[in-house]
């Protein structure tokens, strides 16, 4: 036993070292957005000083030259509406698909399936183009393209579970005279309610963070720009680095992720296991 | 049921099919058939056979790229999983501060690939200052920053799945073991491994696709520099697309080569790791 405890005390100072390490990159980036741009470079490992200490001034640049506010908007605009419209629209495709056992919806569940294995590149070019001619590129027609492509994985996850339902249940509903769509809302979408949380936290994570797709069908030249396309906008080729706007970027980019992260952590870890899972 | 469930169709799956024929099996089709044209725009393509696909083998970059991907890939999976699985060992054993240990290394998981990338950009250029190099100054450089980058990200998310795993080993199990005198690397070896094999392939076949795949940390990480030596396929395929005009044939041409190589090794893969599973 004392011996147990021993080998616990050495992993428990081996862990405590690899937490500073998982974090310094954050603080690397944080302790940098308050110094001068020109003092960056300089000592970048350094905290802060009277000399280099640059108050928000990097925040206020960074803000100012990418429109964070209005990318942060546009963010959390798609992803809300994308992730309510997939929940929606495919926990009812899933129903139909386990529920009605004909050739088309047998040939309709494997596209699904076989659509989570072909990489984004593949249809990359072709989409984006797609999407330009019959003018999606907007948000609203943002959340339809992810609707498309989450569909896949989503559809999956549904029917999985749908599939352990009995189906006593359903017909007891539709003997009381609820048509399918009653019966839908009324008793299979509660019963469904805790894979709809993984699918939306596997999207949210998804679509949040993508950069590609966004850039491609929306492009930089629209108010429309996401987070990640901002970033990459201010970072990637325009004109001489403010490396000081950049870690502002970086750190501002980063709270929203974090404070969500810590407010539904639970969930987030358990979808993400139910998610590999079933995945 | 079926009968009246039948009729909803219009309801129940055409949003989700209109949507999914935009975003998925028109562009899927079109590329299909477009690896075999020569065009500029979707419009005026001009069927050309297999020209394209015989000019990909001519591209070094492809051919470099391939090579990184691989060898990136065969790395990452490697390191990820190790380290993933002996943070997960080491977190089952109700050490105090679990919980908090387990919140800091899932973090990373959240933040997106070209945030990361950026971020482990200007920390490896602040390293590699000191020997007033950068980043992109060598290829070797490039290659083990993507590798750091990518076991930061996934090691959290991968130990989750692993912890999971063990914790559904049963302790009679384990005790037996115990009793019947075996190490702990007896145990390990000869119990927990075989019993979290379902966990294995699940995390195998992340990293794989993952790995595979990855665009936006290379992107954002080196972009390729230098001189497309640090390129990934997923990267490759895009510059060929929006760098090089007239090269949009080869471009759709190496995306299905690219789908095939994925599809298969994914496929391939979890077959053979399902056969190592034990049934519980």
């Amino acid at each position: 036993m004392t011996k147990k405890k021993t080998s616990n005390v050495i992993i428990f100072c081996i862990l405590c070292v690899l937490v500073v390490a998982f974090l310094t990159p954050i603080f690397f980036v944080l302790i940098n957005s308050f110094k001068g741009k020109l003092f960056i470079s300089n000592n970048p490992f350094a905290l802060p000083t009277a000399e280099t200490f640059a108050g928000l001034t990097n925040y206020v640049n960074g803000i100012e030259k990418t429109g964070f506010f209005t990318a942060f908007g546009w963010s959390a605009f798609i992803t809300v509406f994308s992730v309510a419209a997939i929940i929606l629209f495919t926990s009812m495709t899933a129903y139909y698909l386990t529920r009605v056992k004909t050739g088309v919806t047998n040939v309709l569940y494997y596209m699904f399936v076989f659509s989570m294995i072909v990489p984004f590149q593949m249809v990359m070019f072709t989409m984006s183009k797609l999407a330009n001619m019959t003018h999606l590129n907007n948000p609203p027609g943002m959340v339809l393209l992810y609707l498309g492509f989450g569909s896949g994985l989503s559809v999956f996850m549904f029917c999985g579970f749908i599939k352990s339902i009995p189906l006593d249940i359903e017909e007891a509903a539709m003997i009381d005279g609820c048509n399918p769509l009653q019966t839908f809302f009324g008793v299979v979408m509660p019963i469904l309610k805790p894979t709809a949380i993984t699918v939306a936290i596997l999207n949210a994570m998804w679509i949040w963070n993508d950069y590609l797709l966004p850039y491609l069908v929306i492009g930089l030249s629209t108010n429309y720009k996401t987070i990640p396309v901002v970033v990459q906008y201010l970072v990637g080729s325009y004109g001489a680095k403010d490396l000081g706007a950049m870690m502002a970027l970086l750190v501002l980019s980063v709270i929203p992720i974090i404070v969500f992260y810590l407010t539904c952590q639970k969930y987030i870890i358990e979808g993400v296991v139910a998610g590999a899972v079933k995945g | 049921m079926q009968k009246t469930l039948k009729r909803y169709f219009p309801i129940f799956v055409l949003p989700t099919l209109i949507a999914f024929s935009f975003a998925f099996i028109i562009p899927f089709v079109m590329g299909v058939y477009l690896s075999f044209c020569k065009f500029k725009t979707i419009t005026n393509a001009q069927f050309v056979g297999l020209e394209n696909y015989i000019k990909i083998f001519a591209d070094k970059d492809f051919v470099n790229a391939f090579g990184f991907t691989l060898k990136f890939s065969v790395v990452s999976i490697i390191t990820i999983n190790v380290f993933a699985f002996i943070l997960a060992l080491a977190l089952t054993r109700k050490i105090k501060g679990t919980n908090l240990f387990r919140t800091v290394f899932f973090m990373p998981n959240l933040i997106g690939g070209i945030i990361l990338g950026y971020i482990w950009q200007q920390m490896i250029n602040a390293v590699l200052l000191k020997y007033e190099t950068t980043l992109v100054a060598n290829p070797t450089y490039g290659f083990w920053g993507l590798i750091i980058l990518m076991n930061w990200q996934m090691i959290g998310y991968m130990m989750i799945i692993y912890v999971a795993g063990l914790q559904n080993v049963p302790t009679d199990l384990i005790e037996a073991a115990e009793i019947d005198g075996a190490t702990s690397l007896q145990t390990l070896f000869k119990v927990k491994i075989p019993m979290v094999m379902p966990s294995i392939t699940i995390c195998l076949f992340l990293t794989v696709s993952n790995s595979f795949k990855l665009f936006d940390q290379n992107l954002a990480l080196t972009a390729g520099a230098p001189s497309k030596k640090t390129a990934m396929l997923a990267l490759d395929i895009y510059n060929t697309f929006y760098g090089r005009s007239g090269f949009e044939g080869v471009g759709q041409a190496k995306a299905v080569l690219f789908f095939i190589v994925v599809a298969v090794i994914a496929l391939g893969q979890l077959v053979l790791t399902r056969r190592k599973e034990v049934e519980q």
